[in-house]
């Protein structure tokens, strides 16, 4: 019998299968694509099989590899945590890499699919590492290995200066973080005894005093930030996503960003295991402001991957606020309360994992039909598109957290968890909770606003482009990759009691409690955290139900054949109705630019051309708007100021003359000898 | 014999939902225009409104797609399902567990969803604009909804319509000031949510202020009359959560013949009250702007903060 981390070990290897291939027959594009990507697919499907068994098997399995730097070897460990992201990194590229195929093969042919298909697999493989590595030295390989993969990927159509500049941007970011979590590790084998205090193993036995305690954890806490895209570190998200391949913009949102929170989760609850209060809160208050700002910004988008990208950047916010719940719950030792809220972010983890990945295919379709990134000059996509965009509608409804789907289960259980929070006796939390679970709230009616205005202004009405060129439904494997993701959407949301309970040995191995989540026979349909008196939620039932009633009514009102006409739209008699007087992404978000543009850097302005010097009867008018992100301005831009000052300042010394450089070297030496 | 039972009283409950929805609207309307000083049509208005328009052919766009025929049928099927979970006429609904208040307003969020794509399907400006007024209204009404019930949750230890109902009966009669503020909000909130003066005006339609109308603007026949008996429904199930959940005297706790009985004479009178409170602030105040609605419903999420807030720092 094979062992999950040996699976999981294999799965990795198998990722350079696909590598050979481009070496072996690059020539041939088309065998090239399909024989990599479904073996991607493959590969991903065992490291699935890893994770699951991982989790349901229980219990830690670690195997030390004969690589490394000399004497310092790599470790691997495969706990019930990392299974569970190796489970989620692994199903999303198993459907990411059967939709590629269809994806990568539609590319026009002059691009680097050689490079795309060789970065792709060095990027999961990179994933599923990050997830496995027990030690210091191996996950900072795996996390740079990602971090330089994704880059290349980011860079993919590299001819257009916009790209590299959001590639550079992600790079900055990447490695500002990536110093922080060096940094953090440093302190941490600081306190570690023995001659392999690198490893995680001696972190977890090594007891911190709390000033280092909190210094490690801040500094790995805003590492792993500016990769999970954490305000004030999202900028790079919504220049990355867009520029990225669909199908890597599906990965980096749906599952790169998820090892930022195997990170957090990692090093808080497992290596420094100290709780003071106000790092939950400060985790809980980054959660809120994340969720609600990304929304917000994402309202005012009308790119569409640009607006997905602001709403990873929302969804990373509610796992955090799950994730910060369970820190303050710990601190104040209520065990049972802190699994309901991990298991409430690691929930939504995996669903956010899942909608986002759908929606970024969904995206990569469209684009690849209208060859337009600008919602405004789509519409009536639906009847062109239908099968797309009935998958991208199981995306919408997921992700504005409405039942039966499952962005709707996760949501639930962090207002559960914020809702049977018993009194906390700092008046900080008592203000905190309450107001948390208000902005929770908002969060999720403002993303169904913004879902609306998505499929409603790309699918819905009358297309708005101007050229009306014919639009195709996606091929097979496209299809393919988001029927299955919109059925693992379905899955999760009806069967959270089942899910919950395969996952719940995570809450036990971090924090020694569970949620109780079965009882009696039909337990699989009944989601009851903590005690049935309190809450449940039986998503079959309400799905079975409203579907019973619609089929009902829908049968009662068809016995007697009722007629329908299909006439032409209503133009109140003034036959002069065009595409242009739709409602587009831009007049769908005006009430929310009026309600909630302090927040914003907005610039709006209306030309209007007057017809022989009278402005009320206009010839034509220009609308002209532009909304920036306001940390541009305030964080940004200084700091961006202040490197170039000191680099220009720095760069006086340079002028290029030989003998000049000579007297530095001369003067070095000298300082250098006379002070040692 | 005991779940038989108990499948009955579910059943009855639901046609009650069903077939009480619309009396309820034609008693609110019959009220209104008595106080307007107007003849009014009576309380089964309604009822021969939906007949008609059951009767009469659907028109529809031509460019229609699937997701306009289908929202009628989703609004009205959602409708009756929330209409299974709310504590109406007794205390011992089987299919109660299956959504708690959290879901119950989802699920009413899941038909507006599809209710504004819908208004977006035709692609006439009305539709669009009633759509993201509907959803806007919806993203300040739905905090506060849920902070007005996170209150009530709160004092009742629990999510679920039965406990919540079940634990208020029980307990002494004690004024919590930080129920009296959920209360409020609740009030404001279902105002907004059923889109009634001074938030939306049920009665207006091809206005340029219009909200609930202008997304419903292009539909006709069976598809109108499901979308119109839906959003009855809507209302008085909003009603009869705000009694389940601030004053749920009166509901059968044991089921049997008598209680239920008692049940129904009770929640009549408390209905025919709230539906007179709801006609008093229609008939004062006059519609507003719909850029001062963000003051009104602000006012709404405050007060449902304050709710939870006070329950904190005083209970």
């Amino acid at each position: 019998m094979i062992s999950p981390i040996e699976l999981s070990t294999f799965s990795v290897v198998a990722f350079i299968i696909p590598i050979l291939f481009v070496i072996v027959i690059g020539d041939n594009r088309r065998l090239l694509i399909r024989m990599s990507f479904s073996v991607s697919a493959l590969a991903s499907l065992v490291s699935v099989a890893a994770g699951i068994l991982a989790v349901a098997g229980g219990g830690i399995e670690q195997v030390v590899l004969p690589i490394g730097l000399p004497t310092l070897p790599f470790h691997l460990r495969l706990d019930e945590l990392s299974g569970f992201f190796i489970f989620v990194v692994g199903l999303l590229s198993f459907f990411v890499s059967i939709y590629s195929v269809g994806y990568v093969g539609g590319l026009g042919a002059g691009k680097p699919v050689k490079r795309l298909i060789v970065f792709y697999n060095i990027f999961i493989a990179a994933m599923f590492m990050v997830c496995l590595a027990d030690d210091a030295l191996f996950f900072l390989v795996a996390w740079e290995v990602m971090a330089a993969a994704s880059y290349f990927l980011v860079m993919f159509e590299d001819g257009r200066s916009e790209n590299r500049r959001a590639a550079y941007i992600y790079m900055v970011m990447a490695h500002i973080g990536a110093v922080l979590i060096l940094l953090s590790f440093g302190v941490m084998a600081g306190f570690t005894t023995g001659f392999e205090g690198y490893t995680f193993d001696a972190m977890r036995e090594a007891r911190f005093p709390l000033k280092w305690a909190t210094v490690a954890f801040l500094l790995s806490f805003f590492g792993f930030a500016a990769k999970a895209g954490v305000i004030p570190f999202h900028v790079w998200l919504p220049e990355a996503h867009p520029v990225a391949p669909s199908n890597v913009s599906a990965l980096m949102s749906g599952v790169m960003l998820k090892t930022a929170i195997y990170g957090i989760i990692r090093i808080t609850f497992d290596i420094i295991k100290v709780f003071p209060w106000w790092w939950g809160t400060m985790v809980l208050v980054l959660g809120l402001i994340s969720a609600v700002m990304g929304v917000l910004y994402a309202l005012m988008q009308h790119d569409l991957k640009k607006l997905l990208a602001y709403h990873s950047v929302e969804n990373i916010g509610i796992i955090l606020i799950g994730i910060g719940l369970s820190m303050i719950f710990t601190s104040f030792h209520l065990p049972t309360m802190a699994a309901l809220a991990l298991i409430a972010g690691l929930y939504h983890t995996m669903n956010h994992a899942m909608f986002k990945g759908l929606l970024f295919m969904g995206a990569g379709a469209v684009l690849h039909a209208t060859h337009e990134r600008n919602m405004d000059e789509m519409g009536g996509l639906i009847h062109h598109m239908p099968w797309t965009s009935a998958f991208f509608l199981v995306g919408c409804i997921s992700i504005s957290a409405l039942p039966p789907f499952n962005g709707f289960v996760s949501e639930w259980l962090t207002f559960q968890a914020f809702l049977l929070s018993p009194s906390m006796p700092i008046p900080l939390m008592k203000l905190l909770i309450p107001l948390g679970a208000a902005l929770l709230a908002l969060t999720g009616a403002l993303a169904a606003a913004c879902f609306v205005k998505v499929f409603g202004v790309i699918f819905l009405g009358n297309w708005r482009g101007h050229d009306n060129h014919a639009v195709t439904e996606a091929g097979w494997s496209m299809r393919a990759g988001m029927s299955l993701t919109s059925l693992a959407c379905l899955c999760l949301g009806i069967l959270p009691a089942v899910v919950i309970g395969w996952m719940d040995v995570i809450s036990e191995r971090l924090l020694k409690a569970k949620l109780v989540t079965t009882s009696g026979v039909y337990g699989w349909m009944w989601l009851t955290p903590v005690d049935p008196e309190r809450a449940s939620y039986s998503g079959p039932l309400v799905l079975i139900g409203i579907v019973a009633v619609c089929a009902v009514t829908y049968l009662l009102l068809h016995v007697k054949p009722g007629s329908i006409s299909k006439v032409p739209v209503w133009d109140c008699g003034f036959k002069k109705l065009t595409a242009k007087m739709q409602y587009n992404a831009v007049s769908f978000s005006m009430p929310f630019r009026r309600i909630f543009g302090f927040l914003f850097d907005i610039k709006e302005q209306i030309r209007l051309a007057p017809q022989r010097g009278h402005l009320a009867f206009p010839v034509n008018s220009h609308y002209y708007l532009r909304v920036r992100d306001r940390f541009w301005g305030w964080l940004y831009r200084p700091v961006i100021d202040i490197v170039v000052l000191l680099s220009r300042k720095t760069g006086m010394l340079q002028h290029g003359r030989i003998h000049v450089y000579l007297i530095y070297s001369f003067v070095t030496i000298i300082v250098l000898l006379a002070l040692l | 014999m005991k779940s038989l039972h108990l499948i009955f009283i579910e059943i009855l409950q639901v046609i009650i939902v069903i077939a009480v929805a619309p009396a309820f609207a034609g008693w609110v309307d019959m009220l209104k225009c008595w106080t307007q000083g107007r003849t009014s049509a009576g309380v089964l208005q309604p009822y021969r409104n939906i007949a008609k328009l059951f009767v009469k052919d659907v028109v529809l766009a031509g460019n229609a797609s699937w997701i306009f025929r289908f929202t009628p049928y989703l609004v009205f099927g959602s409708a009756v399902v929330v209409g299974s979970v709310v504590p109406i006429i007794s205390m011992n609904l089987f299919l109660a567990p299956s959504a708690d208040i959290i879901v119950g307003i989802a699920i009413f969020a899941s038909a507006r969803f599809f209710m504004a794509l819908a208004g977006m399907d035709i692609g006439t400006a009305f539709g669009g604009m009633g759509a993201s007024r509907e959803m806007m209204v919806a993203s300040l009404t739905e905090p506060a909804i849920l902070m007005a019930i996170f209150t009530v949750s709160l004092a009742g230890r629990s999510t679920s319509l039965l406990h919540i109902a079940r634990s208020f009966t029980s307990g002494a009669l004690v004024l919590r000031p930080s129920i009296v503020f959920a209360a409020i909000a609740f009030l404001l909130v279902v105002i907004a949510e059923t889109g009634r003066i001074p938030v939306d005006n049920p009665s207006t339609h091809l206005e340029l202020t219009m909200i609930h109308e202008a997304m419903i603007l292009e539909y006709s026949g069976r598809h109108l009359a499901l979308i119109e008996w839906g959003s009855m429904i809507r209302f008085f199930l909003f009603v009869t959560l705000g009694i389940a959940c601030f004053l749920p005297w009166g509901i059968a706790v044991k089921d049997n013949v008598g209680d239920i009985a008692i049940s129904v004479f009770f929640m009549v009178i408390k209905l025919c009250v709230v539906g007179g409170v709801l006609v008093i602030i229609e008939t004062g105040l006059a519609k507003m702007r719909l850029f001062r609605l963000t003051e009104f419903l602000w006012a709404a999420f405050l007060m449902a903060t304050l709710g939870v807030i006070a329950f904190f720092i005083l209970e």
